[in-house]
């Protein structure tokens, strides 16, 4: 019975992939129903954790009273970086990421300390104390990336990557552009702030539920900083308030500030973060600098490009090596650089260290490639678009421009075609034209268009990352759970995976459910992250339930003597030949009988992929993911306020497993995106002499601005492009995580062509990004010194 | 006075509460002692939504447009509600949306069929805001467009969804039968009815108070009684200083046991008529009384605070809080209004432009308190062409690098009779400015004018530098609001706004 799969026994099953499903827990989050790590009920004599911060972005700490905190009222415990019993190190790269800072303060938002109180709010009052409990002499301090690198100080060796003579091609070239530029970082606001809640277990084993995208990851952490092994820690998650790449490193410092005081009290402790807290402690979107230089043609065909960025760090590795890789990956975005040298300084900043962010330094990267092509057009008078579509990627059988400048050919390139569909169905030249009748007579007010293209790699950059791992059990009833190393924060991953199960075993959706992530179920699991989670773990979970059915497939052709061909599954109905028929559960309950494994593991490795990180090159991504969007928008030239008034959307889902999902993911992407370059500004002290010098001034909802439902525009339209994935992915499906993130490019270089147009498009608008009021109205008046 | 239980109405009983302290969140309260977890806690600063509940009063008047049948349903943030506040009122939470058999009420439907929930967190906040909306319009057989709603929204962040499936669904939740799913009103007002107390209320804990008085001159008394009281409206700051910065406030004075003070009303003083805004009349109340009379006012009532804010916090609190980036004392002082004040039995008033002194200081003496606004509606006082703008990184629910409350007089011979041009965001008060005035006022209202006036608006403010702008983006961009000023209200070819603002609205007034 337990002989190797043959796929060919396997007919194909009822439609449960690639159809509208709602969130599986849809009906519990709109009930209140639905738990988050906070609503757990609470074991009796649990204690609250709140953190001591630093308050001074570079220091050496002289003095702590701790006697003063432990005194205050509630207060159990006060605990520093001398009571970690392990490794104080959090770091999930390299061990610079100390749990609670010893002797020296890297960030304003630095934990030195933590208060355990009887309640949260006791907890709290006395942490809040910290400024005047701490001593702490300031150093000198790196406060912008570009500071510390003008200094040499980086968290990681700089990275090069380089095809052909960029020099001399853009030496060569008939014209040359050359500019520097900002791009601001963006905090991920997940609505539930991170919290972790430890459990002490028997024999010194340690159960912590925490709101994580990387539950490995805080089992190893975890471990480490106890000084035991990985099988002493569980780590568990059922759901997150969202992530968006904040938990995948940064929940460890919780996790593990948790876990050490329920080790050393033997009581349950929850540390659960006020969101200024959140702001202040935690990494976000790196923001990057960026000097480039390029070389082009009289159509705009660019020979080269050459460029440095720079990205904040903050004071630790963390992810920044990762997301300066991706970001040099993606500096082409979808354009065909035949010449390149580009450079990637991570800086050290003593700021707090930055970190994943839906896109991971993707965005940052293939912003270049766009503000690059965007300034070619204004200098030839040309439309942007145009210069956009000549510059994408050719077809592998069309042309020899059809390899990114890390050697990966981009066989899979539908980026001409579904520009060309959203230019026609967004009517494009159209609005274009209308735009210019718009500007011509409005004085105040000035209209933008752009439409940008998006190519977006898919799996983890790092090769070994790419495996999974699942558990499907199927019970007597017929009643299927399922349990892989995934996490659900919001992407609807477990729906995905519960469909990919109920497909694979022929049963009604309902009859699946998927449980918490669990370090006891599944070991060594990746991030939730990379936009992966379904690649990954829906062909893990399908190699298990296809096991299953292989082995149920095996008995019933044996049992009633029929070929297993004829062994057929479809809504929760088994047809074994002409034979018999039954329900799923009748045959479950006859293979149980017959002693068939009605349970197991199944496991995923994507192929082919190769990364040599010395010299950049290699096949890091399974496929790409593209997209398109066009946006309309209309900004006063009075006072740099401006609206969205139409967005269309032409989004790359492959054969979506759950379009419903698959577009949330894309409306959901392009407003965060479009938040991140508009409205989300990050503002520090800036460095004058004071000790607030370095602080995060923006660090909550009421200073830092997320886009709201009014930021929604009227006109949003977003469809998926029909199409296969050519590569061998779960149902033919693809990725769609991260790439819609880079859609609402169109938004920003709409705002800065409307801008552009004050001065008759003969000046590139000095413009920033986030594009805030004042921003723009700056650039405005930047051009409007144009001479006519 | 009546020292008793803080008594309200919670998932369909009456509930007592003793030992709780005078500044415990509802949102505290409802998650650690009622263990109802639904309501989720997102910033404790009243700017995310996650934590929105509602709140049922008796309605105090028939054209209350938040009525339902009789009882005023609002929105409320959780977490700067302090429990005594809720004293004789109807608490519900995202636990009383779904029937009692567990089926879901059309609201939780539509947000399930339209994919409206991805994370999920701020979920619950989002049902409460529209469970409210739709108590309202099933009850009046309406449906809010899509426009109302996103209004309605303005204090519920969803960092997943991009917003359009949750509108979606608010378009969607009136489709059906909408008898199963309205409140059993009649019984909700029966059951407030028996928790009606006319008698000052006090909460007393760890040996704080929280006192609440009933009528206006229990509430003068009080106040001349406790002159060291924090006065309390809407918690929408007070709430702040608790939630964010730990203060320890002895004695709460509470505003919002008043009706008195929450009238909204024409009042005759000689030959003028005045609008009266009692001080605890909320936000959005008085900013409606407002718009009702200047339709230009729509823009700035809608994108002051979120909804829930608006319905909390108080303009009252906010004038008498004078900070100098609130948004109602620029449009207050281009209305020409003025402030009853109260100590004891006296009465006085005041120009509003001459009420602050400095930051977040004002003339009000010991004791005294802000009884009312007045706005005049008739007469002299009135300038005929009122603006009010603001500017900020967000639409909605964002504080202001700059606000204008901006109002003129141009003869028909073009020439200004009057101007008053008030700014927030441009000193460390909110104030007229005088010089920009008088560089208008007896002019004729030309660019040449208006250039004048712009420069000297440059002599009436030093603005600062700070996380939301730049002082020179706010010079510039102050000035710039006159030029859209005198575009809108030149003579000669006038702009109208759609020409002048990106916000502007199809088919709303000019």
């Amino acid at each position: 019975v337990n002989r190797a799969l043959d796929p060919a026994w396997l007919a194909p099953a009822a439609q449960a992939v690639g159809v509208d499903r709602t969130h599986e827990s849809a009906h519990l989050h709109v009930a209140g129903a639905a738990p988050y790590v906070d609503d757990l009920p609470e074991l009796a004599g649990t204690l609250h954790a709140a953190l001591g911060l630093a308050g001074v972005a570079h220091g050496r700490i002289i003095d702590f009273d701790r006697e003063r905190v432990a005194a205050l009222p509630g207060v159990v415990a006060v605990l520093t970086a001398a009571d970690v019993p392990g490794e104080n190190d959090c770091g999930p790269v390299l061990h610079d990421d100390p749990i609670l800072a010893d002797g020296t303060v890297h960030h304003a938002g630095q934990p030195v300390f933590a208060v355990i109180a009887t309640t949260r709010l006791a907890a709290l009052r006395a942490a809040a104390t910290a400024r005047e409990v701490l001593r702490i002499e300031p150093l000198p301090a790196h406060l912008t990336a570009r500071q510390a690198h003008a200094a040499g100080a980086h968290v990681l060796p700089s990275m090069h990557l380089a095809r052909g003579d960029a020099r001399s091609a853009i030496d060569a070239a008939p014209h040359r552009l050359a500019g520097s530029f900002e791009v601001g970082g963006q905090e991920q606001f997940y609505l539930e702030g991170q919290v972790s809640y430890a459990v002490p277990r028997e024999d010194r084993t340690m159960r912590v539920h925490c709101s994580t995208q990387h539950p490995s990851e805080m089992q190893h952490l975890v471990a480490k900083c106890l000084g035991l092994a990985s099988h002493d820690v569980q780590v568990e998650c059922r759901r997150m308030g969202g992530g968006f790449g904040g938990k995948e490193s940064q929940s460890a410092l919780f996790a593990c500030v948790a876990a050490i005081a329920a080790a050393r009290l033997q009581r349950p402790v929850k540390l659960r973060l006020d969101r200024d807290d959140d702001f202040m402690v935690t990494g976000r979107r790196h923001d990057f600098s960026y000097d480039w230089e390029a070389g082009f043609d009289d159509e705009g065909r660019i020979h080269g490009i050459a460029a440095t960025l720079i990205s904040r760090a903050g004071f630790s590795a963390d992810l920044s090596g990762p997301v300066m890789t991706r970001a040099l990956c993606h500096l082409d975005g979808a354009y065909f650089l035949p010449a390149v040298d580009a450079w990637g300084h991570s800086a050290r900043t003593h700021t707090a260290s930055n970190t994943a962010f839906r896109g991971f330094g993707g965005p940052q990267g293939a912003f270049l490639a766009e503000r690059v092509v965007d300034e070619i057009a204004r200098a030839l008078g040309k439309d942007a678009l145009d210069v956009r579509r000549l510059n994408l990627y050719d077809h592998p059988d069309v042309s020899a421009r059809s390899t990114t400048p890390y050697g990966q050919p981009v066989d899979d390139n539908i980026a001409p075609e579904l520009v060309a569909e959203l230019e026609r169905t967004g009517r494009y030249r159209e609005r274009r034209a209308a735009i210019a009748a718009f500007n011509a007579t409005s004085p105040v007010l000035k209209r933008g268009l752009a439409l940008t293209p998006v190519k977006f790699g898919i799996s983890f950059n790092l090769v070994h990352l790419n495996q999974a791992g699942a558990l499907v059990h199927v019970y007597g009833d017929g009643s299927v759970l399922v349990n892989h190393g995934g996490t659900e924060m919001g992407q609807g991953l477990h729906t995905k995976v519960a469909q990919v199960v109920a497909h694979a075993l022929g049963v009604p959706l309902a009859q699946v459910r998927v449980t918490a992530t669990d370090t006891h179920k599944v070991p060594n699991t990746s991030a939730t992250a990379a936009s992966t989670g379904s690649d990954l773990n829906g062909k893990a979970a399908e190699d298990a339930a296809l096991r299953i059915r292989g082995r149920l497939v095996a008995f019933a052709a044996d049992h009633w003597q029929v070929d297993p061909a004829a062994v057929r599954f479809q809504d929760g109905r088994v047809v074994v030949g002409a034979a018999a028929e039954m329900s799923f559960r009748e045959l479950v309950v006859a293979a149980y009988v017959a002693r068939v494994q009605l349970w197991s593991d199944g496991f995923y490795a994507t192929p082919g992929l190769s990364w040599d990180k010395e010299t950049m090159t290699g096949r890091p991504f399974f496929y790409f993911a593209y997209g398109a969007a066009m946006s309309e928008v209309v900004v006063d030239t009075l006072t740099g306020e401006w609206k969205l008034l139409a967005a269309h959307v032409l989004h790359d889902a492959g054969r979506s497993l759950n379009p419903a999902i698959d577009i949330g993911q894309v409306e959901g992407g392009f407003v965060q995106g479009m938040g991140w370059l508009t409205s989300e500004e990050l503002v520090w002290h800036p460095a004058d002499g004071s000790p607030k010098a370095g602080r995060l001034l923006t660090h909550a909802p009421s200073t830092y601005k997320i886009p709201t439902a009014n930021d929604c525009p009227a006109e949003f339209v977003v469809r998926l492009w029909e199409g296969d994935c050519r590569a061998e992915t779960i149902h033919r499906s693809k990725a769609t995580g991260e790439p819609p993130l880079l859609l609402p490019f169109s938004v920003f270089f709409a705002i800065r062509d409307a801008i552009s147009s004050v001065a008759g498009h003969r000046m590139h608008p000095p413009l920033d990004a986030p594009a805030t009021p004042e921003a723009i109205l700056r650039a405005v008046e930047a051009v409007r010194g144009v001479p006519a | 006075m009546a020292t008793r239980p803080i008594r309200f109405l919670h998932r369909g009983r009456t509930v007592e509460v003793s030992a709780v302290a005078t500044t415990r969140t509802v949102l505290d309260w409802l998650r650690e002692d009622a263990h109802c977890t639904g309501t989720k806690e997102g910033c404790n600063e009243g700017d995310c939504g996650a934590c929105t509940v509602a709140i049922g009063a008796p309605a105090l008047s028939a054209d209350d447009p938040n009525a339902v049948d009789g009882l005023s349903l609002t929105t409320a943030n959780a977490c700067l509600l302090y429990v005594p506040a809720l004293d004789g009122k109807a608490l519900f939470t995202v636990e009383d949306v779904a029937a009692a058999d567990g089926t879901l009420h059309p609201v939780q439907r539509a947000l399930v069929e339209h994919h409206g929930s991805q994370c999920g967190f701020c979920t619950p906040g989002f049902v409460l805001s529209l469970w409210v909306a739709w108590q309202r319009h099933a009850a009046r057989g309406t449906k809010p467009s899509r426009q109302a709603l996103a209004d309605e929204l303005s204090g519920n962040l969803c960092r997943c969804t991009g917003y359009r499936p949750i509108l979606d669904a608010g378009e969607a939740m009136l489709d059906g039968d909408v008898a199963p799913g309205r409140l059993p009103v009649e019984t909700l007002l029966g059951a407030l009815a028996a928790l009606a107390d006319d008698t000052t209320f006090v909460h007393t804990h760890a040996g704080r108070s929280f006192v609440a008085p009933r009528t206006l001159d229990a509430f003068a008394a009080e106040r001349l009684a406790r002159p060291d009281a924090t006065l309390l409206a809407g918690a929408t700051d007070v709430g702040l200083w608790t939630n964010k910065q730990f203060r320890d406030l002895p004695e709460l004075l509470f505003v919002g046991g008043v009706d008195a003070l929450k009238r909204i009303e024409s009042v005759r003083d000689g030959d003028a008529a005045w609008l009266s805004i009692g001080a605890g009349a909320s936000l959005d109340a008085a900013w409606r009384a407002l718009v009702a009379r200047w339709p230009s006012l729509e823009d700035i009532w809608l994108r002051f605070a979120g909804t829930p804010l608006r319905h909390a916090g108080t303009m009252g609190g906010n004038v008498a809080n004078g900070s100098p980036i609130g948004d109602a004392a620029p449009v207050l002082m281009a209305l020409g209004a003025r402030l009853v004040l109260r100590r004891g039995d006296a009465e006085r008033r005041l120009g509003l432009d001459a009420f602050y002194t400095g930051y977040m200081q004002n003339r009000l003496q010991r004791g005294e308190f802000l009884q009312a606004i007045e706005v005049p509606l008739d007469g002299p006082g009135v300038l005929p062409a009122v603006r009010a703008w603001k500017l900020s990184k967000r639409f909605d629910c964002d504080i202001s690098a700059v606000c204008a409350g901006l109002a003129i007089d141009v003869d028909a011979a073009g020439t200004v009779r009057a101007a008053r041009f008030a700014f927030g965001g441009m000193a460390a008060t909110v104030a007229r400015a005088h010089g920009a005035e008088a560089a208008a006022v007896g002019q004729a209202w030309s660019e040449a004018t208006l250039e004048r006036a712009m420069r000297a608006l440059d002599a009436d403010f030093t603005p600062l530098d700070d996380l939301r702008a730049s002082a020179r983006y706010r010079r510039l961009a102050a000035r710039n609001l006159l030029r859209r000023l005198w575009l809108e209200t030149r003579l000669d070819a006038p702009l109208r706004p759609h020409e002048t603002t990106v916000w502007h609205r199809e088919g709303a007034e000019a």
